[in-house]
C-alpha cells in the first residue's frame, strides 16, 4: 500500500474514532506533541495508559469484590482512572467513570458493578481501536511517510 | 539545576545546561518545574509538554520524593505543579509543605474539578489550579506564578537591601539575607526588577531605618530568628504584640519595625490558619514566608503530639498542624503558660482536610513537635472563642481546651472591617474565606466582608478550612455559631488590620464579578446565612471557565453535605476568568467546602439561599479595598 493511501486511511479511522467519541482533542494534543526528538511520543504514552488502566481495573475488580467494600478506595482508582483516560483523550472511558463516580458517590454497590463492566468494556474498546489506529500509523513511518495531522480534532 | 542525585523515581529533563545568563536572557525558557503525579500517563504528558514549552522539567511520581527533591535543592526549582490526589500523600498537604518551607508557587492540578476541591486549593495556597487534562495553553503560562509571586513578595516586604544580594541568581546558595529561592528563579524578572527596587528602597531604607545605618540585606527570617520573634511575641502576649516592642525584645541588630510588622502579619495569619479559626481578612501567609514559620512555640503544657497520640486530637489534625507549621519539624520552644495558643482547630473535618495517613503518624510520631502557633490574636474575642471552642471542642482534650480556648480567644478577633463571613455568607463568602478573610464574620455578622489577601502574594492560605472546620464541628456548631457571630462583630482585638493587597493580588490574576458558584449547595441553615452571604463581596477564586455548574450542579445530596439542614443552592453566578483553568465545581461539595461548612453552622433555617445571597448581579466588592 502506498503512502498516500495509507495516510488516508489513518485519516478516515481517526475520523471515525473521533465522531464516534473513543478519541477526543486530547488525543490531537498528543500526536501534535510528538516530534523529531520524542518519535514515539503516542505509542509511549498510550502503552503507559494501557498498562496503568489494567492495573486500576485489575484493583477495581477486587476491591468491588470484598466483602465490605471500600468505596474511598474505589473512589481513588476510579478518580485516577478518569485522569488517566482523560489525558490521553479516551472520552468514552472518562464519561463511563465519571458515571462509575457518581454511583460510587452514593455508596450503591450493583451501580458500581454496572459501572465497572462499563468502564471494562470502553476501555477494551478504545485500546483495540487506539492499537490500530498506531499501527497504521506505524505503517506510514515505515513507509517514509509523515503521519497526517488530526489538529481538526483538537 | 544541580540535582546530584538521580533517584530513579524521577527524571530531570535536561542536565545542568542552565548558566544563570542564558536563563535570564530567554526567560521564561527553562523555567524549572517540578511535576509531581502519580499517574504515569499524565506525568509522561506533562513532561513532554513542559519540554515543548522549553521548560526544564524533572518528574517524580511521589510527593515525598518531591519534598525530598525540594528540600535537597532549595533553590532548583522555580514552579512545582502537583497532582491533588496521591497515595502516599495528599497533594495539598505537599502544598503546604512547599509554601511553608520553599515558599515556591504551586499549581495544582487534578481530574477533579469539584468546587470544593478548586477551592481547597485556593485556601492552601496554591497559585492556580489546573483541571485535567491539562492542555498545552494552560502550561504555556505557569511562569506568570513565578513572577507574580516574587513581585509581590518585592512589595510586601520591606526592603531594605544592599546592592549584592539580590543580585545573585546563584542557585547553589541556600540561605543568603535575601530571599535565595525568589530572585534565582525567575533570575532575569528578577534582575531588573531588583536593581529598579533595589534603588528605590536604598533610598527609602537609609531614611527610615531606624535600627542601623547600614544598608541590610531583605530580612531572612530564619529558624531562630523567627523563634526569638515568637519569644517576644509571646512575652508580649497577643493583645500587645506591637512590631516595635517586638522589635525591641527580639533586640536583633539590623532588623527594622518593618520586618517585624509584615512579618508578624505574617504570623498572624499563619497562626490564624493553622489554628482553624475563621479566618482573618489577612489571608494566611502560607507559602509567601515558607521558612519562616517553622518552629512554632508549643503551646504550653501543651504538646499536641500526645494529644494526637492520646486520640484526642485527630492524627491528622496533628500532622497536618504539624506538617503546616513546621514542614519539617523545628524545635519548639515552650511558651508561656500564659500566652494564647492557637486553637488547634481540630475539628473532625480537620483543619485541612487531610485524610488520615498513616504515614501522619509517623510524622507525629517523628518527633516533631506539637507546636502550636501562638499568641497570634485574631479576631474573635476570648469570650468567643471560649464559646467556639467549647462547642467545637468535641475533639479537644480539656487541656487543648483550655489552651484553645485562650487562643480562640486570640484567634477570632472579629475585626470590624473583615466581617466578611459573618455577614455575608454567601459565594462570597466562600471567597473571603478562600482569602482568608474574616470567615469568623461570615458566621457572625453580616458586616462588611472585607477580603484581605494582604500577605499573600497571590497564593493566599486562607485559614479557611481552618475556621470551617472549626465552625463546623459536628457538635452544635449552630450555638457556636451564634455565639461567633455575636462575638466576631465585637470588633478587633490587637487591632489587627486588614490587608486587602492579597486580594489586589488575586485579583491581578482573576476577574472579580458574579462568580459562577455552580450548585453551590450548603445546608444553609439560617437566614442569617443566606444573608450574610448575600452579602459576601469577594473575588471568586475560581473562574468558571466553562463551568456549566450552573446547569450542571445537581442536587446536592444533603448526605453529602452532612448538615442537619436541606441544602439549599447557592445561586451561582458565572466568574469572569479567574484565573483558574477551569474553576468551577459543579459536584457535590463535601463537607470540606468552606461555604457549605459554614452554612451548615449557621443552621437557623435558612431558605434557599439564592434569594439571599444577592448574587444577583455579582459580587459586590465593596468592602474589598481595592
Amino acid at each position: 500500500m502506498e503512502v498516500n493511501q495509507m495516510q488516508r486511511s489513518f485519516l478516515e479511522y481517526a475520523t471515525v474514532l473521533f465522531r464516534e467519541g473513543f478519541l477526543d482533542g486530547q488525543f490531537s494534543q498528543l500526536q501534535m506533541l510528538q516530534d523529531e526528538s520524542n518519535p514515539d511520543f503516542v505509542v509511549e504514552v498510550v502503552s503507559l495508559f494501557f498498562e496503568d488502566s489494567q492495573k486500576l481495573l485489575n484493583d477495581l475488580t477486587t476491591t468491588l469484590d470484598q466483602q465490605n467494600v471500600d468505596f474511598k478506595k474505589i473512589d481513588a482508582h476510579i478518580h485516577q482512572l478518569k485522569g488517566s483516560s482523560s489525558s490521553i483523550g479516551a472520552q468514552r472511558v472518562k464519561n463511563a467513570c465519571i458515571a462509575f463516580r457518581n454511583f460510587c458517590d452514593q455508596q450503591n454497590l450493583e451501580g458500581c458493578m454496572r459501572c465497572l463492566q462499563h468502564v471494562k468494556q470502553e476501555y477494551l474498546l478504545v485500546k483495540s481501536k487506539l492499537e490500530a489506529l498506531l499501527r497504521l500509523e506505524q505503517q506510514i513511518v515505515a513507509a517514509g511517510g509523515a503521519i497526517p495531522v488530526l489538529s481538526e480534532f483538537s | 539545576m544541580n540535582l546530584g542525585m538521580k533517584p530513579s523515581s524521577f527524571t530531570t529533563s535536561s542536565n545542568s545546561w542552565k548558566s544563570t545568563d542564558v536563563v535570564l536572557d530567554q526567560f521564561p525558557v527553562g523555567l524549572r518545574v517540578l511535576v509531581v503525579d502519580d499517574d504515569p500517563t499524565c506525568l509522561r504528558i506533562l513532561e513532554k509538554m513542559l519540554r515543548n514549552c522549553l521548560y526544564e522539567v524533572t518528574k517524580c511520581n511521589r510527593a515525598e520524593i518531591a519534598l525530598r527533591l525540594l528540600r535537597d535543592n532549595r533553590n532548583g526549582y522555580d514552579v512545582v505543579i502537583s497532582d491533588v490526589h496521591m497515595p502516599d500523600m495528599d497533594g495539598f498537604k505537599l502544598l503546604e509543605h512547599i509554601g511553608l518551607e520553599m515558599d515556591l508557587p504551586v499549581i495544582m492540578m487534578s481530574a477533579d474539578d469539584g468546587k470544593d476541591v478548586v477551592m481547597k486549593g485556593v485556601t492552601h495556597g496554591a497559585c492556580d489550579y489546573l483541571i485535567k487534562p491539562v492542555r498545552m495553553e494552560a502550561l504555556k503560562n505557569i511562569w506568570q506564578h513565578v513572577v507574580r509571586k516574587k513581585k509581590h513578595e518585592w512589595k510586601d516586604k520591606e526592603y531594605q537591601q544592599s546592592g549584592g544580594s539580590v543580585e545573585e541568581g546563584e542557585r547553589q546558595q541556600q540561605k543568603q539575607p535575601s530571599e535565595d529561592v525568589d530572585y534565582s528563579s525567575s533570575a532575569n524578572e528578577g534582575n531588573w526588577k531588583n536593581s529598579k527596587k533595589r534603588k528605590d528602597e536604598e533610598d527609602e531604607s537609609e531614611d527610615r531605618d531606624d535600627t542601623s545605618s547600614l544598608k541590610k540585606p531583605r530580612v531572612v527570617w530564619s529558624v531562630e530568628l523567627h523563634q526569638q520573634f515568637v519569644t517576644a511575641v509571646n512575652q508580649l502576649g497577643i493583645d500587645k504584640a506591637v512590631p516595635k516592642k517586638i522589635l525591641e525584645l527580639m533586640n536583633v541588630p539590623g532588623l527594622t519595625r518593618e520586618n517585624v510588622a509584615s512579618h508578624l502579619q505574617k504570623y498572624r495569619l499563619y497562626l490564624r490558619r493553622l489554628s482553624g479559626v475563621s479566618p482573618h481578612q489577612n489571608g494566611f501567609m502560607g507559602p509567601t514566608d515558607a521558612a519562616t514559620f517553622g518552629p512554632i512555640s508549643s503551646i504550653n503544657g501543651f504538646d499536641l503530639q500526645s494529644l494526637a497520640a492520646s486520640g484526642q486530637l485527630p492524627p491528622q489534625s496533628l500532622a497536618t498542624i504539624q506538617a503546616a507549621t513546621l514542614g519539617g519539624g523545628r524545635g519548639a520552644t515552650t511558651s508561656k503558660s500564659s500566652s494564647p495558643i492557637p486553637p488547634l482547630v481540630v475539628d473532625q473535618r480537620n483543619i485541612f482536610s487531610f485524610e488520615n495517613h498513616p504515614r501522619q503518624q509517623n510524622i507525629i510520631n517523628g518527633g516533631k513537635q506539637v507546636n502550636l502557633l501562638h499568641g497570634i490574636p485574631t479576631n474573635m474575642d476570648s469570650k468567643q472563642l471560649v464559646n467556639l471552642h467549647q462547642s467545637a471542642a468535641q475533639s479537644f482534650t480539656n487541656n487543648l481546651s483550655q489552651s484553645n480556648n485562650s487562643l480562640l480567644a486570640h484567634m477570632v478577633q472579629p475585626h470590624p472591617r473583615t466581617h466578611i463571613l459573618n455577614n455575608e455568607i454567601n459565594g462570597t463568602h466562600h471567597v473571603s474565606v478562600v482569602h482568608g478573610t474574616a470567615y469568623n464574620n461570615s458566621i457572625s455578622n453580616p458586616s462588611t466582608t472585607t477580603v484581605d489577601f494582604s500577605s499573600r502574594s497571590q497564593s493566599t492560605e486562607l485559614p479557611v478550612n481552618n475556621s470551617f472546620a472549626l465552625v463546623s464541628s459536628n457538635s452544635g456548631m449552630s450555638n457556636l455559631t451564634s455565639k461567633l457571630q455575636e462575638e466576631v462583630n465585637s470588633g478587633t482585638r490587637g487591632g489587627f488590620v486588614p490587608n486587602y493587597d492579597v486580594f489586589n493580588d488575586l485579583s491581578q490574576n482573576q476577574n472579580r464579578g458574579a462568580h459562577d458558584w455552580g450548585g453551590l449547595q450548603s445546608s444553609v441553615g439560617s437566614s442569617n446565612i443566606q444573608q450574610r452571604l448575600g452579602g459576601v463581596s469577594s473575588s471568586v477564586l475560581v473562574r468558571p471557565n466553562g463551568f456549566s455548574s450552573n446547569q450542571k450542579s445537581g442536587p446536592l445530596n444533603s448526605s453529602s453535605l452532612t448538615t442537619d439542614n436541606s441544602l439549599s443552592r447557592i445561586k451561582t453566578e458565572k466568574l469572569p476568568d479567574m484565573g483558574f483553568q477551569n474553576g468551577l465545581y459543579h459536584e457535590q461539595f463535601g463537607q470540606e467546602d468552606l461555604m457549605s461548612a459554614l452554612l451548615k453552622q449557621q443552621q437557623e433555617g435558612m431558605g434557599s439561599v439564592e434569594n439571599e445571597f444577592g448574587f444577583d448581579g455579582g459580587y459586590h466588592l465593596d468592602n474589598l479595598p481595592v
